[in-house]
């Protein structure tokens, strides 16, 4: 059986990672990279046309279709379902549409029920499995990590390699342990944590790493939590993020449409049961983080891992030792057009992003309407919701979370990408401040000239109701 | 795939780290459904301003980008090296990159060459100081030349063979369709597929 070639006695104890990584390798050995087996091809329309192109030039097919599964999430629009403005967009959603026509793919348009964030779809129908392979044309695939797979974002010729041969080369990654001690103090989340760490490593600390993210505080977080913390892997340049399954994990897939049934569902949790670091595996590298020191984190700079407790100040590029990083800290600050020394609570904001693939499914939005229920978002605030998925979002209603919102004086969206990249015409103008619990601060990001902070979907709708930036406990 | 084994240019000095691949080119021009085009996309805000690099007349001829660390951080985006390519750009000079960009520059023949940061800073000096100063990026040897210095780069074998040879991923892989299928027949029958569609 393929899954298990180092099971024979006395092998040497094994990470989780490794364990996931020689269940689907194909070919080993001599001068080329391993080549491994992709359990599951997610696509949107993206990253996807030029591959299908590849394919058609070269008279391929798609080799597994019943592994491949599509949705249009980055450039549709949330303020209706059907009605695609820009006739670029237009067009490639249109492809999009076509090319899975042609190649006989399973494909989620504008209008579906399970259309939404490639990486909150995956999840939702029981695509997403403990030990499985993952890849999609998106660097926040590293969120498929949380169920205990090995799951990363690719570029579009290797969306290609794999629509063609279910497989993809790839070099042998370092393995990394992330072990969180102790638990999170109340009112401090998954995207607290995740921010912190980067801020510890940089974004290039976990490069050519797969990180496993374990200890108490990360086994105490829900399967929302952990897909956060999972989602920002590559925020701080590694290949992958995991967590081993557990009993949460198990619970989370049963009973989803493609969860395995009956004796298959017993196979299956029996081997993900093995899923686990053994006593003894080496790491390359061991980051420990105490659990208990954590309070709510957010960004100041322009890049993810240029983050501070809520509580602290905008830092003074001068005090940093290493003179890229001061002149990063420096142009970052002049971006942002903020101040050395001001508190991080003393910073107004016009939009409040909630959503995406780090912080757009139930359980976020639950957290917010919790914060914002009976307040008001501050005058001169615009707080737009984009749920995950168009599932979330009927989830969200069935809860009367959108009444919440809406009377609170929120924009209540559809589902996509939205605002987290500003793809489609949700974007911040030149100069706007958002605080967002999306992913990524970079320059332009969320629409040219914009400034983003990122935040937790608590600290969000706190920042809604003050204008300025603040936490659930400063209302 | 364009074969890569050595190339001579002008050297572009992007005196930035952290340059992720939505400043090489934003989510906006990400749209088109074609793998050409990009070049105007290329730094698409930075161009606007008069002053950046690229507007500068000494540097439009450059060939060869040499910039900070963690260059092309990131999204996936293929675009970001189809940019570059379509720009005119050969070869990258970083100490360190985004994994994801790197692995799609060398599927494209764009040349991402890991040189440490003493060696970026000499070279952002000698095309600071003499744009028309020509770099030599050789594969072949490993090596990275300009007037009387030269560094040396480490470069996977396989990748490089590749590269050298052009290569196109698909094709190789398919020589191995053998065990492909003969892994296909040993999967565990649980696992999940897309098809048929449940919902």
């Amino acid at each position: 059986m393929s899954r298990t070639p180092h099971e024979a006695e006395g092998a040497r104890p094994q990470t989780l990672a490794e364990k996931v990584w020689n269940a689907h390798v194909v070919r080993t050995g001599g001068q080329q990279p391993d080549l491994l087996y992709i359990d599951l091809h997610l696509l949107h329309e993206v990253t996807s046309p030029q591959a299908f192109d590849g394919l058609r030039q070269a008279g391929r097919k798609v080799r597994r279709t019943d592994l491949t599964i599509a949705t249009e999430d980055h450039n549709t629009p949330t303020d209706n379902l059907f009605t695609i403005a820009d006739p670029t967009s237009r067009k490639q959603i249109e492809t999009l549409r076509a090319n899975c026509e042609e190649f006989g793919v399973r494909i989620h348009s504008l209008g579906d029920a399970n259309q939404g964030v490639v990486h909150v779809v995956g999840p939702q129908l029981g695509l997403t499995q403990p030990g499985m392979t993952v890849v999609c044309g998106d660097s926040h695939t590293s969120t498929h990590g949380a169920f205990g797979s090995i799951a990363f974002g690719i570029g579009t010729s290797e969306v290609e390699h794999v629509l063609a041969t279910q497989t993809l080369p790839q070099a042998k990654p370092k393995y990394m342990a992330v072990t969180v001690n102790g638990s999170l103090p109340e009112g401090v989340s998954a995207k607290d944590l995740i921010l912190k760490i980067i801020s510890i490593t940089g974004t290039g600390g976990g490069k050519g790493h797969i990180v496993e993210y374990r200890g108490q505080a990360i086994e105490e977080l829900s399967m929302e939590g952990r897909m956060t913390i999972c989602n920002m892997s590559i925020e701080w340049g590694a290949k992958a993020g995991m967590i081993a399954a557990d009993e949460k994990t198990f619970a989370y897939v049963k009973g989803r449409p493609h969860a395995p049934k009956g004796e298959d569902w017993d196979a299956a949790v029996e081997y993900w049961k093995t899923l686990k670091t053994d006593e003894g595996a080496v790491f390359d590298k061991e980051i420990v983080i105490d659990a208990a020191s954590l309070s709510p984190f957010v960004t100041w700079g322009t890049n993810p891992g240029q983050g501070v407790e809520l509580s602290g100040r905008v830092p003074d590029p001068a005090a940093f030792e290493d003179p890229i990083e001061r002149t990063t800290a420096a142009s970052a600050l002049e971006y942002m057009g903020l101040e050395a020394g001001t508190p991080m609570r003393e910073i107004g904001v016009d939009v409040v992003f909630l959503g995406s693939c780090t912080n757009g499914r139930i359980e976020d939005l639950r957290t917010a309407a919790e914060v914002i229920k009976g307040r008001k978002v501050a005058d001169g605030v615009n707080m737009m919701v984009v749920p995950g998925s168009a599932k979330v979002r009927e989830q969200a209603m069935e809860e009367g979370l959108d009444k919440v919102f809406i009377e609170a004086g929120a924009d209540w969206r559809f589902a996509g990408c939205s605002m987290c990249l500003g793809m489609n015409p949700d974007q911040l103008t030149p100069g706007q401040r958002a605080a967002s619990t999306s992913n990524r601060n970079f320059e332009g990001r969320q629409g040219k000239g914009g400034r983003t902070h990122l935040v937790s979907p608590a600290v969000a709708a706190a920042t809604a109701v003050t204008g300025r930036l603040a936490g659930p406990a400063d209302l | 795939m364009d074969k890569f084994t050595t190339h001579t240019g002008r050297v572009a000095p992007l005196r930035r780290s952290n340059v992720d691949t939505d400043q090489i080119i934003p989510a906006v021009y990400l749209k088109r459904v074609t793998k050409t085009g990009f070049e105007d996309a290329l730094f698409a805000e930075w161009r606007e301003d008069e002053k950046f690099l690229l507007n500068q007349d000494e540097y439009k001829a450059a060939t060869i980008l040499v910039a900070g660390t963690e260059f092309g951080t990131g999204s996936s985006r293929e675009h970001a090296v189809w940019a570059l390519k379509d720009y005119g750009f050969k070869a990258v000079i970083a100490p360190r990159y985004g994994d994801i960009f790197r692995g799609n520059s060398l599927k494209n023949g764009l040349l991402t060459v890991e040189l440490p940061e003493a060696a970026v800073e000499e070279l952002w000096r000698l095309a600071e100081t003499t744009p028309e100063a020509e770099v030599t990026v050789d594969l072949v040897a490993c090596e990275v030349r300009a007037g009387d210095r030269t560094w040396a780069f480490e470069f996977d074998e396989f990748l490089r063979w590749r590269m050298m040879e052009g290569l196109d991923d698909v094709a190789l892989t398919l020589r191995d369709e053998d065990k492909i299928a003969a892994f296909e027949s040993n999967r565990d029958a649980w696992r999940p597929r897309t098809l048929p569609a449940e919902v």
